[in-house]
C-alpha cells in the first residue's frame, strides 16, 4: 500500500554508512584545543561578560566524510561550524582546514574556497533574479573564466537536481528548491567541504527529503566532505559519524547507530531520537528482544519480523 | 460557532501580470475549543489562509464570519478582532523589540487601550503561563535562549487574551526539547483556558499526537478536512501532495505488508506500541 516515489526508494536504500567507504585518511578539518568566547560589551565598550561557546574541542574530519553535528539550541554547533571557514577565529587553540591554519591571513580566501557554507534560510542566501545567474555568482567572484562558470553552473544544478529550473526566478520556487539552489551556488565554487547549518529547518517534508537527497549525492557522487548540523534526528542516519555537543563540548561521538542506542543520554541533553527508534526503545523496555539503535521504520520492521 | 470561512478565494497582485491564485474556494467551520492542525507543503496557501482569519488580508471573493458577524463588513471592528484571534507568526521572536521582557509582553494589551495595571497583570499572567521565570522579566529579550525568546513572543499574544490562538510553525528551528516544550505549552494553554487552537505544522507526528482535526491544503485548495486518523490513512495521497505520514504508521504498514495482522490506523507512538505488542 505504502507506495514510495522512486527517488525515495533510493533515499531509503540499505547502502548506509557501514558498507560505504568513507574517510580517505586525509584530514580535512582538524581542531586542536579549540575554544571560543563571545564577549558582551556595554554601551561604553566595557566588557560585561564572557560566554564560552566552544570549549576545548579536538576533532578530526577526514576528506570524504559525511559528518552530522547534533546539539540543542545554544550548545555551540553553529559557533564551531563558523570556525571551519574562517568566519570566526579561535580564542584559544588552532583550526586547520585542509592543512591551513585559519588564523593565517594569507590563506583566508583559500580557506573560504575550500569550505562552503549553507545556512538555514534560503531567502537570505539567494541574490540572483534567475537561478543560473545566482549559482554563477560565486565562481564569477572567484574570477573563474566565463566559459567555465557556465560549465560549473550546469554541473552543480544537475548535482542538486535543479537543472531544469535554471531559467526560473528563484523567488517563485518552493523552499526546498530554493535551498537546493543555494547549495548549488556553493557547489559551483568547487569546495572540498560543505558545512550546512540546519538547511532543512524551514522546509516541509518534501523539501526536506529533496535537500537531504541532494546533500547525500554530493557526498556519494561528488565526494565532497559534508558537515550537516541539524535538529532533525531522522536526517542524521546517513552520516558516517555523528558528533553530539552540549555546553560547548563534544559529549558523544560515534556512528548513528551507536549514538541512537543511548536514548536516555540524548534526552538528558535536550535531544531525541527518530520516532521509529523511540518506538523500538519502548518496545524493548516492554520486553521485546530488539537490538539497540534501530535507525528507521524499515529496520524496525525487519527486526520485528525476525522476532515473530 | 466561532469561525466560518465561506467560499474564500484570494488572488495576490490581482489585475496585474503577476496575479497568483493563492486560495481557491475554501469553506470550513471551526467550533469553539477545537484543536486543529493545518498541514500543507510550502506555498500551499496556509499562511495566506490564516491571515484572513484575523482580517489581515481581505478576500478577493467569499467571506469570513467570526461569532456570526462578517469580519469584512465596512464597520466591523477588525482591531478588536485581532485581539480575539491571536496570530503567532513564524519565528515570532524576530518581532521582539522592547528593552526588557516584561515591557515587550505589555505592548499588546497597551495597544488595546487597557489601564497600566491591567496590562501589567496580563503580562505577568502570560509570562507565568509560558514558564518564564521572575528573574528574567527585566532582562533584554535578546539575552534569552531561542526557546525562551519564542515563549516570550507567544506570551505577547496571550496577553491580549485571545479566544482563538493561531500558531504558524511555532516549533521551527527549535531543538527537540524546545519543540516539546512549545507543544506542551500549547496543550496546557488549551486545558487552562479552553482556547480554540489552530496549529500550522510541517511535523506529521506533532499533529498526530496533539490535534483532533486536520485541515490539509494543496495548491490553494482545502483537499482534506478530517480526523488525523482518517487523513493519515491516505498515505499515498499525502506523499503525492508533498506531505508524509507519521513514522510509526509506516512501521505498521511495513508489518502489514509482511502479512502480520496489525491495524494501520495507529498514528501515535502509544497506539503503534499497543498494536505491535498485541502480536506477541
Amino acid at each position: 500500500m505504502l507506495k514510495e516515489e522512486p527517488d525515495i526508494i533510493r533515499l531509503f536504500s540499505r547502502k548506509r554508512s557501514a558498507n560505504r567507504p568513507h574517510g580517505s585518511g586525509l584530514v580535512m578539518i582538524d581542531t586542536r584545543k579549540l575554544s571560543f568566547d563571545y564577549i558582551r560589551r556595554d554601551k561604553d565598550g566595557e566588557v560585561e561578560g564572557v560566554t564560552r561557546a566552544v570549549d576545548d574541542i579536538n576533532l578530526q574530519i577526514e576528506e570524504g566524510d559525511f559528518i552530522a553535528i547534533l546539539g540543542h539550541n545554544g550548545s555551540g554547533k553553529s559557533t564551531l561550524a563558523k570556525h571551519f571557514n574562517a568566519i570566526l577565529f579561535p580564542t584559544e587553540g588552532t583550526v586547520f582546514v585542509d592543512g591551513m591554519d585559519t588564523c593565517d591571513q594569507t590563506h583566508l580566501w583559500d580557506i573560504r574556497e575550500t569550505t562552503g557554507m549553507v545556512f538555514q534560510n534560503p531567502d537570505n542566501q539567494i541574490i540572483g533574479t534567475v537561478v543560473e545567474e545566482d549559482v554563477g555568482f560565486g565562481p564569477e567572484n572567484m574570477g573563474v573564466p566565463t566559459k567555465e562558470i557556465w560549465e560549473r553552473v550546469e554541473e552543480s544544478l544537475k548535482a542538486v537536481g535543479m537543472y531544469r529550473y535554471r531559467k526560473h526566478a528563484p523567488h517563485k520556487l518552493s523552499g526546498g528548491q530554493k535551498q537546493r539552489v543555494a547549495i548549488a551556488g556553493v557547489v559551483a565554487m568547487h569546495p572540498k567541504c560543505i558545512v550546512l547549518d540546519e538547511p532543512t529547518a524551514m522546509l516541509d517534508p518534501k523539501g526536506r527529503r529533496e535537500v537531504i537527497r541532494a546533500i547525500r549525492a554530493l557526498n556519494d557522487v561528488e565526494k565532497i566532505t559534508v558537515i550537516l548540523i541539524t535538529h532533525y534526528m531522522e536526517e542524521v542516519i546517513y552520516a558516517n559519524k555523528v558528533f553530539v555537543m552540549d555546553a560547548g563540548k563534544i559529549v558523544m561521538q560515534g556512528t548513528p547507530r551507536e549514538i541512537f542506542s543511548e536514548v536516555d543520554r540524548l534526552k538528558s541533553i535536550r535531544l531525541s531520537v527518530p520516532q521509529a527508534t523511540q518506538l523500538a526503545y519502548e518496545l524493548k523496555q516492554a520486553g521485546l528482544a530488539l537490538p539497540d539503535g534501530i535507525l528507521d521504520e524499515e529496520e524496525l520492521v525487519e527486526a520485528l519480523c525476525r522476532l515473530l | 460557532m466561532s469561525i466560518i470561512v465561506n467560499h474564500l478565494s484570494y488572488v495576490y497582485s490581482q489585475d496585474t501580470a503577476y496575479a497568483v491564485k493563492a486560495l481557491k474556494d475554501i469553506s470550513f467551520q471551526v467550533e469553539d475549543g477545537e484543536f486543529i492542525g493545518l498541514l500543507g507543503s510550502t506555498g500551499s496557501g496556509k499562511s495566506t489562509l490564516i491571515q484572513h482569519l484575523n482580517g489581515l488580508l481581505t478576500p478577493t471573493e467569499g467571506s469570513v464570519y467570526y461569532n456570526g458577524e462578517d469580519i469584512f463588513e465596512k464597520d466591523y471592528d477588525r482591531r478588536l478582532l485581532r485581539s480575539r484571534v491571536g496570530l503567532v507568526f513564524q519565528y515570532p521572536e524576530h518581532q521582539l523589540f522592547e528593552a526588557d521582557v516584561f515591557s515587550d509582553v505589555c505592548f499588546g494589551p497597551k495597544n488595546l487601550g487597557l489601564s497600566k495595571s491591567e496590562c501589567e497583570l496580563r503580562a505577568y499572567e502570560a509570562l507565568k503561563l509560558v514558564g518564564i521565570k521572575d528573574e528574567e522579566f527585566y532582562v533584554s529579550p535578546f539575552d534569552l535562549s531561542g526557546g525562551e525568546k519564542r515563549r516570550t513572543a507567544i506570551a505577547g499574544v496571550l496577553a491580549m487574551k485571545p479566544e482563538v490562538l493561531i500558531l504558524d510553525e511555532p516549533t521551527a528551528g527549535l531543538d527537540p526539547k524546545g519543540r516539546e516544550e512549545i507543544l506542551s505549552l500549547i496543550r496546557r494553554i488549551r486545558e487552562d483556558t479552553g482556547m480554540t487552537v489552530i496549529l500550522v505544522s510541517h511535523s506529521m507526528s506533532d499533529v498526530a499526537e496533539n490535534t483532533e482535526r486536520l485541515l490539509v491544503m494543496y495548491q490553494g485548495q482545502l483537499v482534506l478536512d478530517d480526523t488525523p486518523r482518517r487523513v493519515f490513512s491516505e498515505a499515498d495521497y499525502m506523499r503525492e501532495i508533498g506531505l508524509d505520514i507519521p513514522q510509526v504508521t509506516k512501521v505498521l504498514w511495513g508489518l502489514r505488508k509482511r502479512g502480520f495482522p496489525v491495524r494501520t490506523d495507529a498514528i501515535t507512538l502509544a497506539e503503534a506500541k499497543a498494536q505491535i505488542m498485541r502480536l506477541f
